[in-house]
């Protein structure tokens, strides 16, 4: 099954992480690779399958665990796997409005997930756990929001109801009319829009719910390998959902230099796609990469389970007094 | 009441923050009202502070039988931290087998969940260590 998704690894969260913890600690690590004070963010939208609490923010945790509060707002987001990059939308919105109306000059966009696959479900074997956040803000800009732009249909391709614990899936049905439709037509109107074609960008990312569809992709859309292999992380780790998309860009924005351009889209099943073209400043030569670990090195860091540990830590296993 | 009483310790537990005399310039963990060298002479002088979550293991226990919250997590590490500002705190060690554990290795802080109450009550988080990659 590994093989036939193109996923080596999973990462799996601790007993004692979820959606929160790992929130958290994405933003302290964004936050030690800047100079900004947490007290000047403004907003902070957590996007998420995965939220701890279905009533009660996980951005709210995220703000007083980082000294953002309490002159800030915050949200809770859910979009399959493009609630992260939603709020990544909604940050530039607030960040770029005028200054009278919103006093907004810094954000953080946080896409983070501990999802879940029922045992034996295909789902189970690419489901992963990860966050990332981004500082969205007009200062000190590593990496330039050209233009974003959405394709959103009403596809029921992927859904969990409410109090049940694992999602399901349409089977084949979320390939052609989901995923690819919208990914295609996200990228496809960004690039129409831009003026650019495939071979302007040096680098391309794009949802990764396995390890095969961002290939296929990125094929028929005219990039070759090299372009997206710095983003490709879901062989690696697992579809890490809400972060999924975030953490390519994060890991070619470790590698990236100035002036290069990449195009940036995710995808949540539902149906939607965002699209992003950014391009590289001067600033990222400066940028303190080594105060945070890139994501490579927290790739490379972990430990591997067997299924026994792994249905323990995931709550499949109904312990003593549970 | 339970929930009251976690929310007031949120600071400290979400991000470590003690207090520092700013008569002798000595770190507290966890927050105090008075500094226990300088006593009255520190009354209106005591600030928060903020530690940054390194640390040294000064001493550490294997725990085999943990609460039943923690049975996931058996055998886990709990150790006495020398903090790198001052101080001394109890926390425990993750991301690492107990076999990897040794006195004198550094630790930093990460932001873990500590308790919930059942499946519909609060859930409380705060503070643990993992060795110092």
């Amino acid at each position: 099954m590994g093989k036939a998704l193109g996923v080596e690894a999973k990462s799996v969260p601790a007993p004692d992480e979820d959606a929160a913890t790992i929130s958290v600690m994405a933003a302290r690590r964004a936050l030690a690779r800047s100079s900004i004070d947490p007290g000047e963010i403004g907003a902070i939208f957590v996007g998420s399958e995965s939220h701890p609490y279905a009533v009660k923010p996980t951005a709210t945790i995220v703000s007083a665990a980082i000294g953002a509060t309490p002159v800030m707002t915050g949200a809770d987001l859910e979009f399959a796997c493009k609630a992260g990059t939603a709020g990544f939308q909604s940050c530039l919105g607030l960040v770029n409005s005028d200054d009278g109306q919103i006093p907004i000059r810094c954000a953080l966009a946080i896409g983070a997930d501990t999802s879940q696959g029922a045992p034996g479900n295909a789902l189970e074997y690419s489901a992963s756990a990860g966050g990332v956040a981004f500082i969205v803000g007009r200062e000190d800009v590593i990496a330039e929001v050209g233009l974003t732009m959405s394709y959103t249909t009403d596809t029921p391709d992927f859904w969990r109801r409410e109090g049940m614990k694992y999602p399901s899936h349409a089977e084949r049905f979320t390939g052609v009319p989901a995923y690819f439709k919208h990914v295609e037509m996200g990228a496809r109107q960004i690039m129409e829009r831009m003026g650019t074609k495939a071979s302007d960008y040096d680098y391309a990312v794009f949802h990764q719910p396995n390890g095969k569809f961002p290939l296929k992709i990125s094929k028929s859309l005219g990039f070759n390998r090299e372009q997206i292999l710095a983003g490709l992380w879901t062989p690696r780790i697992g579809n890490t959902y809400s972060a999924s998309m975030m953490m390519g860009l994060a890991g070619i924005l470790d590698v990236a230099r100035p002036g290069e351009k990449i195009l940036a889209v995710s995808y949540g099943s539902g149906a939607g796609s965002d699209g992003f073209h950014l391009e590289v400043t001067d600033l990222i030569s400066e940028y303190p990469r080594s105060k945070a670990p890139l994501v490579s090195e927290a790739a490379a860091n972990g430990i591997e389970i067997d299924y026994a540990t792994y249905s323990k830590f995931r709550k499949k296993l109904k312990m003593e007094g549970e | 009441m339970a929930v009251a009483r976690h929310w007031r310790n949120q600071d400290q537990r979400y991000n470590l923050a003690g207090t520092r005399c700013k008569v002798c310039g000595g770190h507290f963990f966890p927050k105090t009202s008075m500094c226990p060298s300088c006593h009255r002479r520190s009354l209106g002088k005591l600030e928060r502070f903020q530690f940054s979550g390194n640390g040294t293991i000064s001493s550490f226990t294997i725990i085999h039988e943990g609460m039943p919250q923690y049975s996931s997590q058996v055998p886990y590490v709990i150790a006495y931290i020398d903090l790198e500002e001052g101080d001394h705190i109890i926390g425990q060690i993750v991301d690492s087998e107990p076999s990897e554990v040794e006195i004198g290795k550094k630790v930093e802080m990460v932001f873990r969940k500590l308790s919930e109450e059942g499946r519909s009550g609060t859930i409380q988080y705060g503070f643990k260590f993992r060795l110092t990659p």
